[in-house]
């Protein structure tokens, strides 16, 4: 592969972080190259989201670098932090949208904070353009409230993407989906890299999404990185506690 | 902590007095650890509310929710507070022929008092309890964070415009409590007991200072900000689903109306 001539976007070095005397994060290192999409895989409580917070920088680890395009965010102010955001775009599990506001709302959101000078006009077409990235319209005036799970989650990348980041952040996005909405969100994380060029990291449990998805694959487990590679190496993982959690999907063999 | 390892034997229960010990020494802490919050919390609230951008229209909302919202109730507590108020100091003072003085006793108390007390509390119950559910939803469904990760910093933009408008509408809602309170004292007084209204009127006039309706003010202004402190803070470090959102409100709604009540005494003797 061409990852060696990449430059990484995300780079992550011997992360550390506890929650009183809980070690979640055991040593992570961790990178991401420019445009590619990375999986992480684990069960629950292996430290997934948390390692995914420490990305944005919504948890200071105890040690360890996060370095996001050359910089690194772990020292920085809050107001330092809030630059280095706009370069990311999250989808959280279950959506996280404003629910007093409506869909253009939620979507045009970012824009009317950061981006005031386009006017309402741009505006109203940038969130169009977005929602239809995702496959959805005529749904600017519904309340989240109103819409399916899945529509949420589109919803959701459409919000994460308003602002052309460079990296999109994906919480679990397949959790609590039927298998064909779960297909279908596959296929949004997909055309929102070939469309826009974003780097994507997914945190998830959900294997065969995983092996759809991903250039790479992590696999989080008990807070460290035991294992980490293309798809097809992956498949082949000699860490037992990897292994096993494979053969829930793939079988023994 | 535990015993010697291995050993069969179970470790020996704490006696009463360690265990009476332990738990005033936890609730102590605990005390501790909020009000430090609390502190960090109002001085981040002060840090954000002074630096741009202002956001007028958020500051407007909550105007509206917290002040414009209470109107109602808060008149309707102040008119039957005057009015209780008269009653009962009618029937006192009915016992020495000092009825006069029921204009001064009601205008007194309602103004230093009743007003900021009775106000704080039905801001509290209104828009205090709605505050601390909504941000605590928004806390447990994540939309505090994908606020942050948008690089729009939730304190500014949640808890500002809230604080500042427990801070400016409580004192304008006392200011209301006051005048329908003193109305409804001279509702009781003169039209229902017969009392002259010149009297009611001119015994107020003589009794009642500016300064005893400043206190009530500054009460006001003092509850307000607290109230709305404990809402926010409470709200937006609830964890733990729809349970702890609930837990979270009934603390909010304890504290702030504990807080009301030992707030009142340290405030009226610091204006004295």
């Amino acid at each position: 592969m061409s990852d060696e001539k990449t430059k990484p976007i995300i780079e992550i070095v011997e992360l550390h972080k506890s929650f009183g005397e809980h070690h979640v994060l055991k040593g992570i290192t961790l990178s991401v190259p420019a445009g590619s999409t990375l999986v992480i895989l684990g069960g629950s409580g292996s430290g997934k989201t948390v390692l995914m917070k420490h990305m944005i920088g919504l948890l200071k680890p105890d040690s360890g670098r996060v370095v996001i395009d050359g910089e690194d965010i772990v020292p920085m102010s809050p107001e330092e932090l809030e630059k280095i955001r706009r370069k990311f775009g999250m989808v959280f599990q279950a959506a996280a949208l404003f629910d007093s506001m409506t869909v253009y709302e939620n979507v045009s959101f970012a824009l009317r904070e950061h981006r005031k000078e386009l006017g309402e006009a741009k505006m109203r077409e940038i969130v169009r353009d977005k929602l239809a990235i995702v496959g959805l319209k005529d749904v600017e005036d519904k309340f989240p409230a109103s819409l399916s799970g899945g529509m949420r989650k589109r919803v959701g990348l459409a919000r994460a993407i308003v602002l052309d980041p460079k990296i999109v952040l994906y919480d679990e996005p397949t959790t609590g989906l039927d298998p064909i909405t779960t297909d279908y969100v596959d296929e949004m994380i997909l055309d929102a890299k070939k469309q826009l060029g974003v780097t994507s990291v997914v945190i998830s449990h959900d294997i065969a999404s995983a092996f759809k998805v991903a250039d790479n694959i992590a696999f989080l487990y008990q807070g460290e990185i035991v294992d980490q590679g293309h798809p097809s190496t992956l498949r082949h993982t000699q860490h037992p506690g990897a292994k096993l959690f494979l053969q829930t999907w793939f079988g023994k063999n | 902590m535990s015993s010697e390892t291995g050993s069969p034997v179970e470790p020996p229960k704490p006696s009463w007095l360690y265990t009476a010990v332990e738990s005033i020494g936890s609730g102590v802490y605990r005390f501790i650890e909020q009000v430090g919050g609390l502190a960090e919390l109002l001085f981040q609230i002060i840090k954000w509310s002074v630096r741009p951008p202002f956001r007028l229209q958020n500051l407007f909302a909550q105007l509206d929710f917290v002040g414009v919202g209470s109107i109602f109730i808060v008149a309707l507590t102040g008119i039957f507070s005057g009015m209780v108020f008269a009653h009962q100091s009618w029937r006192a003072f009915d016992l020495f022929n000092a009825e006069s003085l029921v204009g001064p006793t009601v205008s007194l108390t309602i103004t230093r008092e009743l007003a900021p007390v009775f106000a704080a509390l039905m801001v509290t119950m209104r828009a205090g309890s709605a505050m601390c559910t909504e941000l605590g939803t928004m806390r447990v469904t994540e939309q505090v964070d994908a606020l942050e990760t948008m690089a729009v910093n939730p304190i500014q933009y949640l808890l500002v415009p809230r604080v500042l408008a427990g801070l400016i509408m409580v004192p304008l809602l006392v200011l209301i409590f006051d005048l329908l309170g003193l109305t409804g004292g001279y509702f009781v007084a003169v039209t229902v007991k017969g009392l002259s209204a010149g009297t009611f009127v001119t015994r107020t006039q003589q009794w009642l200072d500016p300064e005893d309706i400043s206190e009530g003010l500054i009460k006001g202004a003092v509850f307000g900000l607290f109230v709305m402190l404990v809402a926010c803070f409470k709200g937006y470090n609830a964890s733990g689903g729809a349970k702890g959102v609930g837990q979270a409100t009934t603390e909010a709604m304890v504290t702030s109306a504990l807080g009301i009540f030992i707030l009142d005494y340290f405030v009226g003797v610091l204006l004295h």
